[in-house]
């Protein structure tokens, strides 16, 4: 049985098949009855639109069925279920759960009390690898994997993604250079960890310093609710700004990512440039966690 | 009869009939030692304590004197997480009925609270922590968090 749990537990010939997978299903290669007689069980402990709608859709587009709680407050969750039984007794609903959780470490544990497949699609501050997946997914359509200048930019200590992307382009020797405001840089740890793989991480003050050698910048948001009131909030979040002219004789095939929603990190004027392909990044969710979908379910 | 040298320094803490002697301890390391293996204020086993001690290994030791305990494997390897150089001599009878290293475990499970509020291991759920052991410190396998100092700290 295959869980996908953390960005940590695939290898490359893994993800590499996957991307190409989604390449296959993006150019309309795929049977859509495939997994008709499946039923998927969407988790979600917390808010979300992309990654739920995307699952959804995924689903759809094998023509499988989905099925979810209405509202956690009116669950058994709410009567003070743990997740372990809840995800004992979805276990016997449904052919795979897609969760989303809180708490950091939670589809790990889904995965040792499922009886079916488990795709985490977020938990707290920890892991999002069908985020990671349609990043590399989105970065490949465009350029080569191995050996690129990626810049990333914004909260890098509590951005889940950033830190799952971070990880994955250590398979493929990329640079990464990370520029975020004091102290929501990328957490010691980590860095120290992609460095004894190998990787360089570079630190930089300021995105202008390094924003014309780049391959790929990637862009996160600044989370409100890390601060204590809006005024200690706006004094981060308005420390930096993509805008057109910070984009002037950047590389020409250089792209911006960003997970979405965006606040303001990014000016809406940048949209129309051809460097911006977050909105083609979001509709990758769809192949890619269709091929996801097959991978688990086959 | 020959001179006495110049005046040993005598052992600082008496020899044990039956129970455990943990030698080459770290320097300061053997009251984290003791907590590891469970040995508090309200325990009833008699216990010696010496720090500071001159080796000539190490230069400075600590030793812990157990009495009437034999130390199981667990708890040796356990030790092993802060002092991994210490030899544990199982006595009986006044003599060493054996001696043993230690071996850092690859993986310690319900030993070691993770320091992450958000980690589901400190949510109401029926797991026990699980930590893999590396070089450099305890990976925390369910929310990734990484423990490199004060091991015995967050030891349950």
């Amino acid at each position: 049985m295959k869980h996908i749990i953390s960005i940590r537990d695939l290898d490359r010939p893994f993800i590499d098949d996957l991307i190409n997978h989604a390449n296959h299903i993006a150019s309309q290669h795929f049977n859509a009855n495939s997994l008709s007689d499946k039923i998927l069980a969407l988790l979600f402990f917390e808010p979300s639109t992309r990654t739920r709608m995307s699952f959804e859709a995924a689903m759809a587009r094998l023509g499988g069925t989905s099925i979810s709680v209405g509202s956690i407050e009116a669950s058994s969750i709410a009567k003070g279920e743990t997740l372990a039984d809840t995800i004992r007794v979805v276990s016997g609903y449904a052919d795979a759960i897609v969760l989303r959780h809180p708490k950091e470490g939670a589809a790990r544990l889904a995965s040792e009390f499922a009886s079916v497949p488990v795709i985490n699609a977020g938990d707290g501050a920890g892991q999002h690898p069908s985020q990671t997946l349609l990043d590399l997914y989105t970065i490949q359509q465009s350029l080569p994997l191995d050996g690129i200048d990626v810049g990333m930019i914004g909260d890098l200590r509590y951005g889940r993604t950033a830190h799952s992307l971070a990880y994955a382009l250590s398979l493929y020797r990329c640079r990464i250079h990370v520029i975020s405001p004091k102290g929501l840089e990328l957490p010691s740890a980590l860095i120290g960890e992609l460095r004894d793989r190998g990787t360089e991480v570079i630190e930089h003050e300021f995105v202008e310093d390094i924003i014309r050698e780049l391959d790929v910048l990637y862009v996160t948001r600044i989370q409100r609710e890390r601060f204590p009131d809006s005024a200690s909030y706006f004094d981060v979040s308005s420390s930096y700004k993509i805008t057109t002219e910070l984009l002037e004789n950047v590389r020409s095939h250089l792209i911006v990512l960003h997970p979405l929603p965006r606040v303001d990190e990014i000016e809406p004027a940048v949209d129309a440039l051809p460097y911006a392909r977050y909105f083609d990044q979001s509709k990758n969710g769809v192949p890619v966690r269709m091929a996801m979908l097959q991978e688990v379910l086959k | 009869m020959t001179r006495p040298g110049p005046a040993a320094e005598g052992l600082m803490i008496s020899p044990i009939k039956n129970g455990t002697v943990i030698d080459h301890i770290t320097s300061g390391e053997a009251l984290n030692v003791l907590k590891i293996i469970g040995i508090t204020g309200t325990t009833t086993e008699s216990v010696s304590v010496a720090t500071n001690v001159s080796s000539n290994k190490t230069g400075k030791k600590d030793i812990v004197k157990i009495a009437n305990r034999e130390l199981c494997k667990e708890e040796m390897d356990r030790i092993a997480l802060i002092a991994p150089r210490v030899s544990i001599n199982i006595i009986r009878e006044f003599k060493v009925y054996a001696k043993r290293g230690v071996e850092r475990p690859e993986f310690l499970l319900g030993v070691v609270r993770c320091p992450n509020p958000g980690c589901i291991t400190n949510a109401h759920e029926p797991i026990s922590s699980r930590f893999e052991v590396l070089p450099h410190g305890l990976h925390c396998m369910y929310c990734d968090w990484l423990i490199t100092n004060d091991i015995t700290g967050h030891m349950i």
